[in-house]
């Protein structure tokens, strides 16, 4: 008892020695959980977020508080926070639309005016290789300049791709503060994103005819590409893929799901009936991911990140049964 | 004698009759099956199988194609147009030693109304050259819209034209067939035979900032296949076709079968370039250059062809 007490304090004790303080939005989530419990064995981790942390770990401190709310300056004001990062993006597409804005790109704004006056010296954002869109003429591979194409075929995808340019434009109006925006490709893990969900239904519907090239990514390698981003002297954007990409129907075999392919018109008229009846929470625009390539190039990641996935594609594509069914 | 027991002695011999008939169907149809194997050897070649598995061992090498390229649809691809490369068209191939290993660009004049000149090219880099190799071709954007084409396209290994596709095939040492006269080579009309359109810079640009050797090839052959008499622009500008060309024959029975006039396909000498991708006058000079060698070997081609069809 007194062991695991002093070792607690001697923890206290080293975070009170460094400054390291670090602030996670969004930290309740299932990546949010995850990078928390990586980070604060390295420093004190602040987190903030609506929801409850089941299972925190003692040193976190964290705090309920809605991302728009003025208290949230109180954070800056009492600690000394060095870096922020962002995870805290609303993305439920059956959501309200205000209420999914005013979150997203008010609370992000007020979140960056907050970090600039308090002299943070890191902002991360975790943005989205989906900010490019998968269309016909994209290139396989696209670079971090690549247009960010998303919003015009997807009205729900505009949120991210405003806060991507929101950040991008911080990043350039606050040059001593170093600005990360990292652009993983699909994450596939316990987290509960589509793709994940996606791939952990037993019969997932394909479209018929179309069979497009997939990158994906341990949720495990996205972690850690946030805390080798919160290292001095990394800034920009980042791309992140993970191990090599392979097309759709080798990862569904891969899985052992069935597919049923269904013709695009149908499939998207059926996923616009289901939405309308609330039988769905996928909006139809979105099949676009299952019928062309969005695919990145992540040299930039790999060569001054120091970014290299850690899990290959087999262990990439199981992690999302992993919760399920613990080994 | 009962009936029953009348249809069971009927039963053995007639028995023996349906199996007797069987074994000549099998003897038959395996007879068949042999006859065929011999003509599709006789087509393919015999070492069809052994430059399958050199293309199928050189991409596993090289680790999964993140385009998607697909050794084995590839492979089923050349067994079903080798008919056409070998038979319908003959196709005689001078000077494909001039391919060098790994990068390199193919430039050929393009013609014939529908491009089987570049699946030709591709058949012959397959059947033709030591040791096998795929071509890696641009396709147009729009193709990927197209349902059951856009992931077949894929797998046999070509790609959506745009430059940055291009270059990384390059780098990762492959061999890219381009037609720098696109779509106004193509429907050219029969009077307009062998000469070449303007030329597109977009591949002197990708050899140089690669440093990508550039192989001029001359396509003999595919501009009788179909006889164009003129082009209706405004027709297809109607019905958002790239050209609607007038060709006679598709009137007569069978007529849309391009005629079986023999391929000749003269590979020229490697041309290695220098300078910056960027210099507009440079990049103009470069491919001025590439056009000229590519008309000169038509010209030999042309001279040395005595019948458009033998």
């Amino acid at each position: 008892m007194s062991i695991t007490l002093e070792a607690s304090e001697a923890r206290l004790e080293r975070h009170a020695g460094n400054d390291d303080v670090v602030l996670v939005t969004g930290i309740c989530g299932n990546l949010g959980r995850r990078v928390a419990r990586f980070l604060h064995r390295d420093m004190r981790v602040i987190g903030l977020d609506r929801r409850k942390f089941p299972g925190k770990p003692k040193d976190i401190e964290h705090y309920s508080i809605d991302l728009r709310r003025n208290r949230v300056e109180d954070i800056f004001r009492e600690f000394p926070i060095k870096a922020v990062v962002h995870l805290g993006v609303m993305h439920n597409p059956r959501g309200n639309r205000e209420e999914h804005h005013t979150w997203n790109v008010g609370g992000l704004s007020r979140l960056l005016e907050y970090a600039s006056r308090h002299r943070v010296q890191k902002f991360v954002l975790l943005s989205s290789a989906n900010v490019y869109g998968p269309r016909p003429e994209n290139a396989q591979f696209l670079n971090e300049d690549a247009p960010l194409l998303a919003a015009g075929a997807f009205s729900d995808m505009r949120d991210l791709v405003e806060l991507d340019m929101l950040v991008q434009s911080f990043f350039w109006k606050y040059p001593e503060i170093e600005t990360v925006i990292l652009r993983p490709t699909h994450i596939l893990g316990s987290v509960h994103n589509a793709p994940s969900n996606y791939l952990r239904l037993k019969v997932a519907p394909t479209l018929m005819g179309f069979d497009p090239m997939l990158q994906t990514v341990h949720q495990d390698d996205v972690v850690r590409a946030i805390q080798l981003s919160l290292r001095p002297g990394i800034r920009g954007i980042f791309n992140m893929a993970g191990p090599p990409a392979l097309r759709l129907s080798a990862i569904l075999k891969k899985l052992n799901r069935a597919h049923v392919p269904i013709p695009y018109t149908l499939a998207k008229f059926g996923v616009r009936r289901l939405w309308s009846l609330r039988m769905t929470s996928f909006p139809a625009p979105e099949l676009d991911f299952v019928r062309y390539v969005c695919m990145v190039d992540d040299q930039r990641a790999r060569d001054l990140l120091g970014y290299q996935p850690a899990f290959d594609l087999d262990q990439t594509l199981n992690a999302v049964d992993e919760e399920r069914w613990p080994v | 004698m009962t009936v029953a027991s009348r249809a069971n002695a009927a039963a053995p011999s007639a028995l023996l009759g349906v199996r007797n008939l069987l074994a000549r169907v099998q003897d038959l149809t395996s007879g068949a099956r042999r006859v065929a194997n011999e003509l599709a050897a006789a087509t393919l070649g015999r070492d069809f199988e052994q430059r399958a598995a050199y293309i199928r061992n050189h991409y596993a090498q090289m680790g999964d194609d993140p385009f998607g390229l697909d050794p084995e649809f590839t492979r089923a691809g050349a067994m079903l147009t080798a008919f056409m490369h070998r038979r319908y068209f003959r196709t005689e191939v001078h000077g494909i030693e001039h391919v060098p290993p790994g990068r390199a660009l193919l430039i050929a004049n393009h013609s014939g109304q529908i491009p089987i000149d570049g699946l030709i090219l591709a058949l012959t880099m397959f059947f033709d050259a030591n040791p096998p190799r795929l071509i890696r071709a641009m396709v147009e954007k729009w193709m990927q819209t197209l349902p059951f084409i856009a992931p077949l396209i894929a797998r046999l290994g070509q790609v959506v034209g745009v430059p940055d596709n291009c270059h990384r095939l390059l780098e990762r040492e492959e061999l890219i067939l381009a037609f720098p006269e696109g779509v106004r080579g193509i429907v050219k009309p029969y009077t307009r035979r062998y000469q070449l359109e303007e030329f597109g810079q977009g591949f002197m640009r990708l050899a140089l900032a690669t440093r990508s050797p550039v192989v001029p090839v001359a396509v003999i052959g595919a501009e009788e296949q179909y006889i164009s008499v003129g082009n209706l622009e405004w027709a297809a500008k109607a019905i958002g076709l790239p050209a609607l060309p007038v060709v006679p024959q598709l009137m007569l029975p069978g007529g849309i079968l391009p005629l079986p006039t023999k391929y000749r396909i003269y590979f020229g000498e490697p041309l290695n370039f220098e300078g910056d991708p960027a210099d507009e006058r440079a990049v103009t000079e470069r491919v001025w250059l590439v056009r000229q060698t590519i008309q000169r070997l038509l010209v030999h081609g042309l001279e040395r062809r005595r019948n458009v069809f033998f």
